[in-house]
């Protein structure tokens, strides 16, 4: 269906198509992100003809703004919802804060402040860390509960490799899942197909190796992990460093040693590739775990990433409704210091840190790779 | 001629790539004062709520209102259109400010929750007409508006046929199939120097709307029109999402 279209809109667009062949930013068919081993079979059958092919193509396509695409992608792209305006969806979000709430008063409250959307949850992660056990997917009539509180986005969190929670998150008709490492796993080896849902997905990651393993699964938007529940920003730096740090490793990389890179970090070779040709995550970027402060949400933001997730930061800190609003603010106005001493100004006692140099902290981030 | 892009939060760095492409360049709009330079603006989707509360806590409602009264070209995407309209239902609870000055009642999420976003060709006669290229424009629909009546003095650009009991499923599912009672909902409307599109323009390679919105603005300011200048790729610009089609 989308060749089709494709082909018509070119037939018909000499003139826009003649302005696009000189225009960088870059797309990306849509394929691209739906055939993990369509390449490698080709590539072990017909190794030198299709490198010669591939590359034809890529020339031609980073012309017209198109990055490569490998076979039709029939594999696993879902006509319901196209990877586009899942993508979309977490473009709408660039520049926002998302917030956990576990009422609806609590997300009334996020929403005031300007938060772009809500995590609905049952416990927040320093709870969670708290009290042990097992944490599952929430209680689906309180998300409904806080769906109908609010009009901005509302996300739930269902347990890695679980696509039953999935499947019914996806039921009662939230934004967005994210598949997090905060839950208890269900699935050791595995994390959900994500292909197979029309609800996007937002999955974390440690490194770029785990990001792009993410986004061939079907993940239309990547936070990196960080260590929920603890306020302590070390961790959510230690992962945006690595992520932005290997990719300016890649931008100055020779094509030629992509290959062994993309063997290194455990990614698949096209989107080790993309990420290069970009400069950057082919989805939407987030930060999260450990943001407890406006000054933590500016960090991130300068670090390079397009939003941040604040979990127990705001609701476990003495004065959730200015705290919230403040780091909205830092947010936005993230490279501009004399806003971000203003909005920090007297926001009460923030939530109480735990150290991670105790060994005894369990290390969410390390519960799937 | 400078071209403004609100980024308070959204989509706006796919608007200064889609002006960049095109040649002219986009400057970031976040306080007042940095509005005054400036000969047209954009609004890009995101949230609106977000976008509105942000902009109360920066006093940027009266200059905003101020910028359209004084006739200058405002092109709202999405959430940038529920900015520029009069009048909008499914709200939060206690309202939301507005900018106002396009005569038309907006719904906030007619389509309803991210399962129901959906991508169509749509209809343009209007801007293929200026613009030249197909008929049709691929409008990208996320979690998106509809405008649900338009005044008179309001030029309505595109419309779209849905389901009359709005569940939209089946338009996001089988957008061919013809349901048997279709209610056309509007889609882009263009009143003076306002312009208002419930899709997204900035998400797609085809930059129609902007050589559009763009002419609006040379047609507002003769004299300096000839002024736009390509923009030097610079290397330190941070790299943006690419476009998936």
């Amino acid at each position: 269906m989308w060749k089709e279209r494709r082909l018509r809109t070119r037939g018909h667009l000499p003139l826009s198509a003649a302005r696009l062949i000189n225009s960088p930013p870059y797309s990306i068919h849509r394929a691209t992100l739906f055939a993990p081993f369509v390449i490698s079979v080709k590539v072990v059958s017909i190794i030198g003809w299709e490198f010669e092919k591939l590359e034809r193509k890529q020339e031609g396509m980073a012309g017209s703004g198109v990055v490569t695409v490998y076979g039709n992608g029939a594999l696993t792209e879902t006509k319901k919802s196209p990877f586009s305006v899942k993508v979309g969806m977490a473009q709408m979000l660039r520049g926002g804060v998302i917030m956990d709430v576990v009422t609806p008063e609590q997300a009334r409250v996020a929403e005031e402040a300007g938060a772009c959307a809500v995590m609905a949850l049952e416990r927040v992660p320093a709870d969670i860390r708290a009290q042990g056990g097992v944490a599952r997917m929430s209680d689906p009539g309180l998300i409904k509960e806080i769906k109908r509180a609010v009009t901005i986005p509302v996300m739930a969190k269902a347990r890695i490799g679980h696509f039953v929670e999935a499947q019914i998150l996806e039921a009662i008709g939230i934004d967005y899942i994210d598949e997090s490492e905060v839950l208890t796993l269900a699935d050791e080896e595995n994390h959900i197909n994500k292909h197979n849902f029309r609800i996007p997905f937002v999955c974390g990651c440690r490194n770029l190796g785990e990001a792009l393993r993410r986004i061939r699964e079907g993940a239309a938007m990547i936070r990196t992990k960080g260590e929920a529940g603890t306020g302590n920003i070390i961790e959510a730096v230690r992962h945006v460093r690595s992520v932005m740090g290997d990719i300016r490793v890649l931008r100055n990389m020779d094509d030629d040693e992509v290959f062994s890179f993309a063997k290194k970090i455990a990614a698949p070779y096209d989107l080790v590739m993309q990420t290069k040709q970009l400069g950057r995550l082919p989805v939407v970027h987030f930060a999260a775990g450990g943001v407890a402060t406006p000054a933590d949400a500016a960090l991130m933001m300068q670090l390079g990433c397009d939003g941040v997730f604040v979990g127990s930061g705001v609701f476990k800190s003495g004065d959730p409704v200015r705290r919230a609003r403040a780091i909205v603010q830092a947010v936005t106005h993230y490279s501009d210091p004399e806003l971000l001493a203003d909005v920090s100004c007297g926001l009460g006692e923030a939530m109480v840190g735990i150290n991670l140099n105790d060994e005894k902290v369990e290390r969410y981030a390390n519960r799937s790779e | 001629m400078a071209v403004g892009v609100l980024a308070l939060q959204g989509s706006f760095n796919e608007h200064v790539a889609a002006l960049r492409k095109i040649g002219v360049k986009g400057v970031e709009v976040r306080k007042p004062e940095q509005l005054e330079s400036l000969s047209a603006l954009i609004i890009p989707g995101g949230e609106s709520t977000t976008m509105a509360k942000l902009a109360e806590y920066h006093n940027l409602f009266p200059a905003l209102r101020d910028f359209v009264k004084m006739g200058k070209p405002v092109w709202g995407t999405c959430a940038g259109l529920i900015f520029l309209a009069d009048k909008a239902v499914g709200v939060k609870s206690g309202g939301q400010e507005l900018l106002g000055g396009l005569d038309c009642t907006v719904h906030r999420n007619f389509f309803g929750s991210q399962v129901y976003s959906f991508e169509a060709d749509v209809l343009v006669p209007e801007l293929a007409a200026k613009e030249g290229g197909p008929e049709t424009f691929r409008g990208v629909f996320i979690r998106s508006p509809a405008i649900l009546e338009a005044g008179p003095d309001v030029e309505i650009l595109a419309d779209l046929s849905v389901p009359s009991d709005k569940s939209t499923k089946s338009v996001a599912q089988n957008p061919e199939e013809k349901s048997e009672t279709l209610e056309k909902v509007i889609i882009a409307v263009k009143q003076g120097n306002l312009l208002g599109t419930v899709f997204h323009p900035e998400l797609t390679a085809d930059t129609r709307w902007h050589s559009y919105f763009l002419k609006m603005v040379g047609d507002a300011n003769m004299q300096n029109c000839s002024s736009s200048e390509g923009v030097p790729d610079g290397s330190q610009r941070p790299p943006d999402l690419p476009i998936y089609q």
